[in-house]
């Protein structure tokens, strides 16, 4: 597989892991107003991981489908970050934040980079990403002084740190004000990401093939 | 807080009063309105309006019951037929 390939494959798993993870919270959120907008935000993930399947499919001869869902739980690219299931609000809502804050960094690289077509679709997901990243630090200008947010945050730094390359890291320390630390990096996977996986592909499993 | 929203479906029509979202402050009312509001493309504009700022009038004075005021049984169409007619044409803007 080359390089461009396993960058988008990277991006797209990172944005379809975060998306169904963010979608357990569908019903069970703290108040309805923000059950409704984070699930919104979980769809709107998945939409980007979409889109980079779709890229990546015509780089690999495959579909977006098949990149999403055949796959075995070891070849997925997504960060460990991604794949935590956080039983929480504190650290869910710290994941938010800290994800967005790593995607714009990844964002900001990709739209000034060569790769015309990723950096169309960059811009294409960063205008999403706005809203996005307004509704995460909305939440955690709120929690800022709330022990169990910092802690979340503190916990989740270093699987966060682990979703941009090594060059873009020290620009994400600054924007959270946090210091760099040792990451928890892309390339293996925690128990939790097959738990997911089999969750994530059980029907697709059940009817190989079908057509929806 | 409760904040009443108001949506314009497209530009120039009038906003209408499309439910309410509880919370916080402006800032979270927007970011909670923009996606339950306007996340399928349904929405040109939102107002976002706190509803202590709405002065609401349910009062009213109606003592000398003045049905002539009213439009009740007043045939609109029938007053615009001969008003055309008188006009010289059988229907609006055909001159």
């Amino acid at each position: 597989m080359n390089a461009r390939a396993e960058q988008l494959l990277a991006f797209a798993d990172d944005e379809l892991i975060v998306g169904w993870r963010d979608s357990e919270w569908t019903g069970i959120a703290p108040t309805l107003e923000e059950d409704v907008a984070f699930s919104s935000i979980a769809q709107n993930e998945i939409g980007h991981a979409r889109a980079l399947y779709e890229l990546a499919a015509t780089e690999l001869g495959t579909d977006a489908d098949a990149l999403a869902f055949d796959r075995q739980p070891d070849d997925y690219r997504c960060a460990p970050f991604v794949e935590l299931h956080l039983m929480d609000w504190a650290h869910t809502i710290a994941r938010r934040y800290l994800y967005e804050e790593a995607d714009r960094v990844r964002l900001e690289a990709l739209k000034a980079g060569d790769d015309a077509g990723l950096a169309g679709l960059a811009a294409k997901i960063d205008r999403e990403e706005t809203y996005h990243r307004l509704h995460a630090e909305l939440w955690a200008g709120r929690l800022r002084d709330e022990p169990r947010f910092q802690e979340a945050v503190e916990e989740l730094w270093p699987y966060a740190i682990g979703v941009v390359e090594e060059e873009q890291r020290p620009e994400l320390a600054r924007r959270v004000g946090l210091e760099l630390v040792e990451a928890n990096e892309r390339g293996s996977h925690t128990p939790a990401l097959a738990e997911l996986w089999d969750e994530m592909t059980e029907v697709r499993r059940s009817a190989p093939g079908a057509t929806w | 807080m409760v904040f009443e929203v108001f949506r314009q479906e497209k530009k120039g029509q009038p906003f209408t009063h499309a439910g309410s979202v509880v919370a916080p402050d402006a800032a979270f009312a927007d970011a909670w309105a923009r996606e339950q509001y306007g996340r399928r493309g349904e929405s040109e504009a939102l107002w976002l309006v706190p509803r202590d700022a709405v002065h609401q009038v349910t009062e009213w004075a109606d003592e000398f019951d003045l049905k002539y005021r009213r439009v009740d049984g007043y045939s609109i169409k029938e007053r615009l037929r001969i008003a055309r007619e008188r006009a010289g044409r059988a229907t609006p803007g055909v001159r």
